[in-house]
């Protein structure tokens, strides 16, 4: 998919270099497109959605250096090294991700730049993929650092490279936050010329303005209030601020996605829309205030333009009417500001839901099937295994935010003391424990606890698209890297015992965590095998499958409580068990739907009456 | 100048995403202003997955309204009825009689509706139902499933000619050009003979 646009970007660009183009591109595409117009030239991330395909689309342009960083502070620090080099940088994630990297961030506004650095930050209102829906134009004010936000790829593509503008002109870092609705709409999108790149990477050495000794940075705090006025002033004639004329009895202030929805619900109305939403343009506001009967912000999440523009003394609504949690829509700001919208519409009806599960085959499932055998406290992390808190599995107990497992187990177990051995259990991705659970493995030897962490090694970053990770040997543009030594790293620590198995065999794992959950000291499980989405994994040719016996099975459901999607529950009625040969009492058996079927084969120790058996049929055939 | 909203609905991992990417990419070669919404992540794993694709002259929300769908692809048939509110009395829905079960049917905890084609027609609803999987294996490649589809969808879209052909030319690896293209032609084929047949029936009420 990214394959092709970029190679029809390029394309079209190569035949027609200076001529204007239009093409169809994802938020995050033009995102790239951006930066590669900017004449970018190093871009860090750590993959997140909705912030992923940024840095997957950039990585395919030539002349970027582009790469995975372990976690997001590490990956503004990267780009802000490359910014103090004098060239054009940027890091991007997923909202989440700021909290990692506000460290370098909030300092990131004293030191300033020397070359243009961009941070974009992707939101998730309505968290499709997300633990928390927080809103991140709040980081534009706490950290002081202007923010741009655009409202569909063709301004995303434009506002990137903006924001380089604004960052070099200004001595300063920009943000630039995108939510799910502007990262993964496609939309048409203009191409433009490359920038050739602004300046050579060179060595300066500036302490006054890089080296953040209180002395500095006093002196530097006083240069960003300086620079704030000035961005207030840039703010008043931003051309992207702008003001369009309509009906003057409502008008309406709003900026990304939410810009496009007043639209489609008002059109005649009267809109300022702010493509900077930090800092704020209070003139303009102002005298677009003085002309409108009614004024209405209408913005997803906090009240955050609200709030500036109430502080401003202008008169306006808010939040009384549009919600302050989940995604915007035409709908509810047509309803919330008329008090009606179109409702003869059909009733919905009472089906199934269809939440998202672990994949047929997911070397996940046998850990945590073992894991709620234990029947322990399961302290869980964020990745594709969090689906193991959903039922049948229902094993998972606690999952915060990104390596937190670690810390929250061993917490719980100095809160009990000595009752908490062999009841409690952190478990997390092989990317997660890279990205923040090492430092939590440290406290636990550190300070003498007996916590047992999980590690469940599927060989890449599932969850956001199979990125490569430092423990997978693989770069973000496929070259060979150092691998990661997952178990030498945990005894290095000071981990003593350290056990790696394979979660396909069920028993084993169970057995071999069951002894290490019990012991009185540090340790570590690494459960490894490939997930099976890896296209290596997909093109097995000699991939097994299993089938049940169905006169062997005694409908006991041991095996239903894998929550397998390949393994089906057929229910069935008293004649129909007698015409079987069922026992009468029997109430169904499990079949093996040979399609979703991936051979992982956990599923055969589950069944204490050798119904499940290799299915050999149709093996010629494959 | 003509506009639409389409609504791509299924399970994640039957090639939704790349459909409505198709459909968008041919209508914006007709002309249009188009934009196209969709979810990843953690979404995409086995759960619903929903695509809306509008298009027309300019287009602002990327998102469409309750109850303004016009076209509604259906991968699945139990996700055929999951956005009912989206849908208007002249919506007109595309279902794949594909049925693939839920986590909470397949544990027996809950049952897959017996006949979701007649609750949808007894909205009045016009529905044209599509075997696309076993045309599919009837090509000979069950991955095809999609392109069917999108071949149904083609009957509905003010799309200029030749202008499917070409988008699917620049998707589809060489190898599987000729398959691909025999899936589209068959479902466009079914989609049309069923609205024949519909005029038909439709005549003979008047007559």
């Amino acid at each position: 998919m990214i394959t092709y646009t970029q190679n029809f970007i390029l394309e079209s660009m190569e035949a027609k270099s200076s001529v204007e183009e239009k093409v169809l591109l994802s938020g995050n595409e033009a995102i790239a497109l951006g930066a590669h117009e900017a004449g970018v030239k190093v871009a860090s991330a750590y993959p997140g959605t909705p912030s992923t395909e940024i840095l997957e689309n950039l990585s395919t342009y030539k002349g970027i250096y582009t790469e995975w960083a372990p976690n997001e502070k590490v990956a503004v620090e990267v780009a802000l090294g490359a910014s103090f080099a004098g060239v054009r940088a940027l890091a991007s994630m997923k909202h989440v991700g700021l909290n990692i990297a506000a460290d370098p961030l909030f300092t990131s506004a004293y030191t300033g730049v020397r070359g243009g650095l961009v941070i974009i930050t992707a939101d998730d209102p309505e968290m499709h993929s997300s633990q928390n829906e927080q809103d991140n134009r709040n980081y534009a004010f706490a950290a002081k650092i202007p923010m741009l936000e655009p409202s569909d790829p063709a301004e995303a593509k434009e506002f990137l490279k903006i924001a380089f503008e604004i960052s070099e002109e200004f001595d300063t870092p920009v943000l630039f936050r995108s939510t799910t609705r502007v990262s993964h709409v496609k939309g048409l999108v203009s191409t433009g010329e490359v920038q050739s790149s602004k300046g050579k990477a060179s060595i300066e050495k500036m302490p006054e303005k890089f080296v953040m000794l209180p002395a500095n940075a006093r002196k530097r705090r006083r240069e960003l209030e300086k620079r704030m006025e000035k961005l207030r002033a840039l703010a008043e004639n931003f051309a992207e601020n702008k003001i369009e004329w309509g009906d003057k009895t409502k008008g309406f202030i709003t900026s990304g996605v939410s810009y496009l929805y007043v639209k489609e619900a008002f059109p005649e109305a009267s809109v300022l829309k702010l493509g900077m939403v930090y800092p704020f343009p209070e003139k303009m506001l102002k005298s677009f205030a003085r002309e409108i009967d009614e004024v209405f912000i209408v913005e997803e999440l906090d009240p955050f333009i609200e709030l500036h523009v109430k502080a401003m003394g202008i008169g306006c609504k808010g939040k009384e009417l549009i919600p302050a949690y989940g995604e915007l829509n035409p709908h509810i700001v047509r309803k919330a500001i008329k008090g009606d919208g179109k409702e003869n519409l059909f009733e919905p009806m009472e089906i199934p839901q269809r939440p998202p599960n672990l994949c047929p085959g997911c070397p996940h499932r046998g850990v945590f099937h073992a894991i709620s055998r234990l029947g322990v406290f399961v302290s869980g992390d964020i990745g594709c295994y969090t689906l193991a808190a959903l039922k049948p599995l229902s094993a998972m107990d606690s999952c915060v935010c990104m390596g937190a497992s670690i810390g929250i187990a061993f917490g719980m177990e100095k809160a009990l003391g000595k009752e908490a051995l062999g009841k409690i259990i952190a478990v997390i991705g092989d990317s997660t424990f890279i990205h923040s659970g090492i430092t939590g493995l440290i406290d636990i030897v550190y300070n003498r606890g007996f916590t047992t962490v999980v590690i469940l090694d599927n060989r890449t970053t599932a969850m956001t698209g199979h990125q490569p990770n430092p423990s997978t040997g693989q770069t973000i543009a496929g070259d060979y890297s150092t691998v990661i030594d997952l178990e030498a790293i945990c005894r290095a620590i000071g981990v003593t015992h350290v056990r790696t198995v394979n979660p396909n065999d069920v028993e084993t794992t169970y057995k071999v965590l069951k002894q290490e959950v019990e012991r009185p000291e540090p340790s570590v499980v690494i459960t490894r095998y490939p997930c099976v989405l890896l296209p290596e994994m997909r093109k097995r040719k000699d991939k097994p499958r299993y089938m049940i016996i169905q006169k062997n099975c005694t409908g006991c459901r041991s095996c239903v409580k894998l929550g397998c999607p390949a393994i089906e529950w057929v229910p069935v009625t008293e004649q129909e068990a007698k015409d079987l040969g069922f026992k009468v009492k029997q109430k169904g058996y499990s079949r093996i739907n040979v399609v979703l079927c991936d051979g992982c084969g956990q599923c055969v120790t589950l069944c204490k009456f050798n119904a499940i058996v290799l299915d050999e049929s149709d093996r010629e055939k494959r | 100048m003509k506009s639409g909203n389409v609504i791509f609905c299924g399970v994640g991992g039957q090639g939704i995403l790349f459909a409505s990417e198709i459909t968008s990419f041919v209508l914006m070669k007709s002309g249009f202003d188009v934009k196209k919404s969709e979810v990843h992540g953690m979404a995409q794993r086995g759960g619903s997955v929903v695509a809306h694709l509008r298009y027309g002259e300019k287009i602002y929300s990327p998102l469409i309204e309750p109850g303004t769908v016009d076209i509604e692809v259906a991968f699945e048939m139990l996700e055929s009825v999951r956005y009912l509110p989206y849908l208007k009395q002249e919506s007109r829905l595309i279902v794949n009689m594909q049925k693939i079960l839920p986590s909470s049917v397949v544990t027996g905890a809950e049952r897959y509706p017996d006949d979701v084609l007649a609750e949808l027609r007894k909205r009045g609803l016009a529905v044209f139902p599509i075997d696309a999987y076993e045309t599919a294996k009837s090509l000979g490649e069950i991955r095809a499933v999609n392109m069917v589809l999108i071949g149904a969808l083609s009957v509905f879209l003010p799309a200029k000619d030749g202008a499917f052909l070409a988008v699917i030319r620049e998707r589809v690896q060489e190898k599987f050009l000729g398959v691909n293209m025999a899936a589209f032609n068959k479902g466009r084929d079914i989609i049309k003979r069923m609205q024949d047949e519909g005029d038909r029936t439709h005549d003979k009420i008047l007559a």
